[in-house]
């Protein structure tokens, strides 16, 4: 056995590549044409578990057994960027006819540059906007979704009204960082600053984002749960037991499939509104990475042009229901006639990336901590923003004394 | 040269293993509680920082870790107390003649101890759920109004407790019961005879009988309680306001969530110490009352 594999070495690259999730279980249908275009390549496929898939990366960087290229969430890259992981992709790119930079959405391709330099091609991507019930909006006297604050908070006053003891205008399920962090996005002040070195939770942008996240609780539009408490969303959508609720593509399919027929005409997708206006949201969604410890980097590099052109992208959304990163793509697929997709389409226009430090999932993570307990009345808004501040600091201590260093050399 | 003697080299084969994989490891943990070990020293071991006690005196500080602690003795005095009553009164019923088929009913109050208990949990989050769940559907029925079981700050530890004790009390039960049956009848027919009531064979002859056995009943479930985990790991994910987050669950997080070895080693070297020296009171208890 490991004598063949020897064998068949020597003639051809085998090209070890990690996928996640369902992306790992469909990718494998479009390698055969990826392999009889390129003699001489031969592509294996290992699935991983979302949930165990940081663990292993890291396990396997630190072992010396990392693939040659890897399905990578965007918010990732920069840890990985940090260990020192991955190749830059820019001389790549660059020469390249496939991957043209400017066809991506800006603020996806963006999340990929870690310090100036490219480390990673979006693959598919991932944002948050509304979701809501036309039928219930209509009800309450309004014809078309809100696109800024203030007309929201009107709709959010108003269905909230109407609703009883049970319904409620919104949902931002507690146990998720995501519509408190678009929310934030959309603000014109950084989250951290000094280039990540520091918090900026108690600048006047994240308190005015905070302040209005926790508005929608204390004025019962949203009722302070976690999703585990709502057990199936769907379902209580589906029974208008809230209007609106902040969430991504993956929910298109979900409802589809879910919601009874007669209930199909009852909810659309709108653009998140933004303070004075159509506001940004977050970009996320999963790049293709190559390890810089590939000793195949151009075939690696290969694959990812592959599964980067339109067509076989547009058959990979067909296979995944995952959006495409590339306007090209969009336009000449079923995508640009999808309803529930057009308000997708327009927000990825405007997604902002999360702060890109190694540490920012933790401080995510304590940012939704932090929210939670001013939902329960524990903190106000200044209390949470300065508790933020000095929670970011300590985590992002060690990042100082690294810069400090390198900047002292 | 000193012979070595024989009960050495029969001995020695077990020595090693453990030295090997207990006290090696041990030790390796103790010294990268000395350290900030996290992702940049995987990238690059120059990134590491020895910082002598600093992981330990920060721990102290943390207001997270106290409420981790605190959680844990509550889940502790409140839970073990009870999965011990719990399984001694299971244990007395199976142990009396009035039960029919003991053997049926031994094996059934076992079962939730061999059962999976991610699948169980789920089972759990559908009974306590706040509007479709049998149990709030059982207080409503004497007048209780629902309660959010699991999203409730203030109910959410006694759920996971309920929960836990379920899960647990039938591995103590079957120890209790062997100490029941190993308790001479004749002792009860004397008792019997000086004209003893039921309760007082219970306080006189069963209890004082049953003393080493709840003794290591109780180490056993004190050491395993502190480390409550998998519960709120699969339950409530330590929510909510953190009111179900363990010690155990933040070693856990601070480790292998967010790769802060250094800190994560001096979470488990302060627990390994709390357990030593809560377990040491019962074995002072039970010395105590041998000595009296």
């Amino acid at each position: 056995m490991a004598a063949g594999c020897e064998r068949s070495s020597s003639r051809e690259t085998v090209l070890r590549f990690w996928a996640m999730g369902r992306e790992g279980e469909v990718v494998a249908e479009l390698l055969p044409e990826f392999e009889r275009s390129h003699p001489g390549i031969r592509v294996k496929v290992q699935q991983l578990p979302w949930t165990a898939a940081h663990e292993k990366l890291l396990t396997a960087f630190a072992g010396d057994a990392a693939p040659d290229l890897c399905q990578l969430g965007n918010t990732w890259i920069p840890e990985l960027a940090a260990l020192n992981a991955l190749e830059p992709l820019d001389r790549y790119a660059a020469a390249s006819p496939i991957v043209d930079a400017p066809d991506y959405f800006a603020g996806i391709w963006d999340t990929n540059r870690v310090d100036g330099a490219l480390f990673g091609v979006p693959w598919y991507v991932d944002t948050r906007l509304l979701f809501y019930r036309r039928d219930l909006l209509r009800q309450a006297g309004f014809a078309a979704p809100p696109t800024s604050w203030p007309e929201w908070k009107r709709m959010l006053a108003a269905i909230g009204q109407r609703a009883g003891a049970d319904r409620f205008a919104i949902l931002l399920p507690l146990n998720e960082f995501e519509p408190l962090l678009a929310l934030a996005l959309q603000q014109d002040e950084p989250l951290l600053r000094e280039d990540g070195r520091w918090g900026n939770f108690e600048a006047a942008g994240f308190r005015r984002a905070l302040t209005f996240y926790l508005e929608m609780f204390q004025r019962g539009w949203a009722p302070p749960l976690g999703s585990a408490a709502i057990a199936n969303v769907w379902y209580e959508f589906g029974r208008g037991r809230f209007a609106f609720y902040i969430s991504g593509p993956w929910n298109i399919g979900e409802l589809r499939r879910r919601l009874p027929a007669p209930q199909q005409d009852s909810w659309m997708t709108a653009p998140l509104p933004g303070p004075h206006g159509p506001g940004a949201s977050i970009a996320g969604g999963s790049s293709l990475v190559v390890f810089r410890s590939s000793p195949h980097k151009d075939a690696a590099w290969r694959l990812i042009e592959f599964l980067s052109q339109p067509s076989v992208q547009r058959r990979f959304h067909a296979l995944t229901g995952d959006l495409p990163p590339r306007r090209t793509t969009w336009a000449d697929s079923e995508l640009s006639a999808d309803v529930h997709a057009r308000a997708f389409r327009e927000q990825l226009e405007r997604v902002k990336p999360a702060p890109k430090v190694p540490e920012w999932e933790r401080i995510a993570t304590d940012m939704r901590l932090v929210a939670e307990r001013a939902v329960h009345g524990q903190l106000s808004v200044e209390e949470a923003a300065r508790e933020l501040d000095a929670r970011t600091d300590r985590i992002l201590e060690k990042r100082r004394w690294l810069l400090a260093r390198r900047n002292a050399r | 040269m000193r012979t070595i003697g024989p009960a050495w080299c029969f001995v020695a084969p077990a020595l090693l293993v453990i030295a090997a994989f207990f006290f090696l490891p041990v030790l390796a943990a103790l010294a990268l509680s000395l350290t900030d070990f996290d992702i940049y020293a995987l990238a690059d071991f120059r990134n590491l920082r020895l910082v002598g006690f600093r992981n330990y005196v920060q721990l102290l500080q943390t207001p997270l870790f106290w409420q981790a602690v605190g959680n844990t003795l509550y889940f502790v005095v409140v839970g073990v107390p009870l999965s011990i009553a719990v399984s001694f009164g299971a244990a007395l019923l199976l142990h009396s003649r009035l039960v029919k088929f003991p053997a049926f009913f031994r094996t059934a109050l076992f079962a939730p101890v061999v059962t999976t208990l991610v699948a169980v949990a789920v089972i759990w989050r559908y009974l306590f759920h706040p509007h479709y769940g049998w149990l709030n559907y059982a207080l409503g029925r004497v007048g209780i109004p629902p309660i959010d079981w699991l999203g409730d700050p203030h109910w959410a530890m006694p759920a996971i407790i309920v929960f836990a004790v379920w899960k647990n009390f039938g591995y103590n039960m079957i120890i209790l019961l062997a100490g029941l049956q190993s308790i001479p009848d004749q002792l009860y027919e004397a008792a019997r005879i000086d004209g003893a009531s039921r309760w007082r064979q219970l306080r006189h002859v069963t209890l004082p009988l049953l003393v080493p056995i709840v003794t290591m009943v109780s180490i056993l479930t004190i050491a395993g309680y502190f480390q409550l985990f998998a519960e709120p790991y699969v339950m409530t994910q330590g929510g909510p306001l953190q009111s179900t987050l363990s010690v155990l669950y933040f070693m856990y997080e601070e480790g292998f969530k967010w790769w802060n070895l250094g800190s994560a080693s001096a979470v488990a070297f302060v627990l390994f110490l709390f357990i030593f020296c809560v377990t040491a009171v019962p074995r002072w208890l039970a010395r105590r009352e041998s000595a009296a």
